[in-house]
């Protein structure tokens, strides 16, 4: 699945669908579980569909009733200095979503470690 | 009125915010090879299938991705509660991703679609990474190999990838 068809496109997947949604909603929209099954039922089929390595199948699928988003994706204000990327700091500690996430990840680590964290060497 | 204006062009945009910020220019992976095709050999109703999605998905006693280039990846348990998993990523707008995580990990979708029989399985185990890795050859070399091999051991027919 795809929500950025030229990335895709250069990357050049045996297969993909593109759903036209902003990026973080590659499989739909939050809360909207008739719609996701719907979208990923679509993206499924192409795997059945689609004859030749590069096809792309276009998903039928609107995010919102016009494309005003199309104009603000990834184009970060420019009013204010310092403000032109929307990106946040990349640090390299674990970036947990709460605080209570990081105390059981540290638990889990006091007590025998995270055996479904897989971290991988350079070379593969 | 329904949308007709083209897709985004994110690397055009990349393109002129890296220009705007004084940056050198994003090194985009072209693959100009035409790449290798598996015909699928059955119908989906009796597939096992994969996922593997890049929104830097964890579940709740893994440790959480960082953001300078984590290759790393975790294995989700599919049967894992869905109030179980979050997300963290420095690129884009994670709201809806932690309200549902659906949004970038499909994961009750594909519960539906096998509860409705339009699937045959989940495998045992989906995959998860934070896909701002901006080296390319981490994740040809490390990542995707050792991703490949976790699904091949997990006899999957076809596997769902969700970049974010």
């Amino acid at each position: 699945m795809t929500s950025a068809l030229s990335i895709t496109r250069a990357a050049n997947p045996p297969r993909a669908a593109y759903l036209d949604f902003p990026l973080g909603h590659t499989a739909g929209k939050p809360h909207q579980r008739e719609l996701n099954r719907a979208i990923v039922r679509d993206a499924l089929r192409s795997f059945e569909t689609l004859r030749a390595p590069g096809d792309v199948v276009m998903l039928p699928y609107e995010w919102a009733a016009d494309d005003a988003w199309k104009d603000t994706a990834m184009r970060p204000r420019q009013d204010k200095a310092g403000q032109r990327d929307d990106r946040v700091e990349r640090r390299a500690d674990p970036q947990y979503q709460t605080e209570a996430d990081r105390a059981a990840a540290d638990d889990a680590l006091a007590h025998g470690g995270c055996t479904t964290c897989v971290w991988l060497d350079e070379r593969g | 009125m329904p949308s007709t204006r083209p897709p985004v062009d994110y690397i055009e945009r990349t393109r002129a915010q890296y220009d705007a910020l004084g940056y050198p220019p994003y090194q985009w992976v072209h693959s100009a090879t035409p790449p290798p095709w598996a015909p699928l050999e059955k119908p989906l109703s009796e597939c096992r299938v994969g996922l593997i999605g890049s929104g830097g998905i964890y579940q709740v006693g893994q440790v959480a991705f960082h953001y300078k280039d984590d290759f790393s990846f975790r294995i989700i348990d599919t049967r894992a509660p869905t109030s179980q998993l979050r997300a963290t990523h420095f690129a884009y707008d994670l709201t809806d991703a932690r309200s549902d995580p659906n949004v970038v990990f499909p994961i009750d979708t594909l519960r539906d679609l096998v509860q409705e029989g339009f699937i045959g399985e989940l495998a045992e185990y989906a995959y998860a990474f934070m896909g701002g890795i901006y080296s390319s050859r981490k994740v040809r070399d490390a990542l995707a190999p050792a991703l490949a091999e976790r699904v091949i051991r997990d006899e999957v027919d076809v596997v769902l990838l969700v970049p974010v």
